[in-house]
């Protein structure tokens, strides 16, 4: 499965902003409170699984993911994961919204929090790993061509392709479980580089794409 | 036939504010450390200190050397360090190979040395189009790259973050660190502009 924020290669996004040079940090004052609420509130259910709130963002739905922009999105993903987590109630957010704005509806009572059960091993995302890394430097490998329906940072457009081990980076948890709290399940990371006519096909203009890639979505090429 | 009539979506900035009433009244949310929060991402963590490391790389070249082998290190002795920081990697720019920075997944970038992402880098446009056609969005952001330049993209898909040391523009051989420090931008030390000579 793609997931909606799986955009690398993909088609109909028109061309792209151009950079000024006195953009403010955050364009309108609300996005400055979604951004801090969502950081907040990720401390408050899981220690900051980074992890665990970009999957939260991956299960948006259109509207929740582009709609109210990045922000917009961020305070979407912590309101799911603050409701899921039973600190907010379904619906909670919404019908204080409407009192906001003076319309007379109930509100839900707070629900009994029901938070993962989870503790980092260690601050951040770096671990050690005992095994000495599987691939090295100039090494010939294939990203897997998996198709997994969960979170992962394994980019669509690299399934199944070949590349070379550029760099072998700290090793740190794994994405697809941590982001569920099914385990940090440490692995050895890799800078890949791919050819771009490996990934778009013979006619496609001369340039190289890196991308880190964790060990178990790695496969040796013979 | 029928159609269901479209919900309006409650506006977002009321639905932040809701949620913010929610979780302060619940004691989970502080206002005060919200505020704070905001303002040192408005005011304390931002492009100026990724331009202080790279100034500080164009005139030192021991400091370059050990930028470019151990970027976290290296940016941590000008006491630069922070979430989004755990492990950053410095690429040099060069007129024959030109590194730019994304990431296609979300929007990962070193906020300890740039700030908060820039609309642009956040756009689907970009995230999408840049591992695609490079050459092409580098030129519609206005940098035009020639046939010569190798083009290397790097997505960002771990949290190792990527920081780019540009070319120093001629002309500047006389200026000081602060000077030069003044020149860069957030652009260039992404990779989607060279650092331009005054």
């Amino acid at each position: 499965m793609n997931r909606i924020a799986d955009l690398g290669g993909t088609e109909g996004w028109g061309r792209v902003k151009t950079p000024t040079a006195d953009e403010p940090v955050f364009a309108q004052e609300w996005e400055s409170r979604a951004f801090a609420l969502a950081l907040l509130s990720m401390g408050r259910i899981s220690g900051r699984n980074l992890d665990a709130f970009r999957h939260a963002l991956e299960r948006l739905g259109p509207d929740d993911y582009f709609k109210d922009g990045y922000y917009g999105r961020w305070l979407n993903a912590a309101e799911l994961m603050l409701v899921e987590s039973a600190i907010l109630a379904p619906g909670a957010v919404e019908a204080r919204t409407r009192r906001l704005r003076g319309e007379d509806v109930a509100e839900p009572a707070a629900p009994e929090p029901n938070k993962p059960d989870y503790a980092p091993t260690a601050a951040g995302s770096l671990r050690t790993v005992d095994e000495p890394p599987a691939f090295a430097v100039g090494e010939v490998v294939r990203a897997r061509d998996t198709h997994p329906t969960g979170h992962t940072k394994l980019s669509s457009y690299l399934r199944g392709h070949r590349g070379v081990i550029e760099m072998v980076q700290p090793a740190a948890l794994l994405p697809d479980t941590h982001a569920l709290f099914l385990g940090e399940n440490p692995q050895h990371v890799y800078t890949v580089s791919f050819d771009s006519r490996e990934l778009w096909g013979a006619d496609a203009e001369p340039f190289e794409v890196s991308a880190e890639l964790y060990e178990s979505y790695l496969e040796p090429v013979s | 036939m029928s159609e269901t009539t479209p919900v309006a979506r409650l506006p977002i900035e009321l639905r932040t504010e809701a949620l913010e009433q929610l979780l302060i009244e619940r004691g989970l949310v502080d206002p005060s450390v919200m505020d704070k929060f905001i303002q040192t991402y408005e005011t304390s963590v931002g492009p100026m200190n990724g331009a202080k490391v790279i100034a500080k790389a164009w005139t030192d070249p021991e400091y370059r050397a050990r930028l470019l082998a151990g970027g976290t290190a290296a940016i941590a002795e000008l006491g630069i360090k922070g979430p989004q920081g755990e492990h950053i990697v410095v690429v040099e720019n060069t007129p024959q190979r030109h590194n730019v920075i994304v990431c296609t997944l979300c929007s990962c970038y070193p906020w300890p040395v740039l700030g908060l992402p820039p609309s642009w880098y956040k756009d689907p446009a970009y995230r999408a189009r840049v591992v695609r056609a490079p050459r092409a969005v580098l030129a519609e952001m206005g940098l035009e790259l020639p046939a010569e330049t190798e083009i290397v993209v790097r997505d960002s898909s771990s949290e190792v973050r990527w920081l780019v040391l540009p070319e120093r523009p001629a002309g500047t051989e006389d200026m000081s660190e602060d000077e030069l420090a003044a020149l860069v931008t957030r652009d260039a030390m992404v990779g989607v502009a060279k650092v331009k000579t005054p």
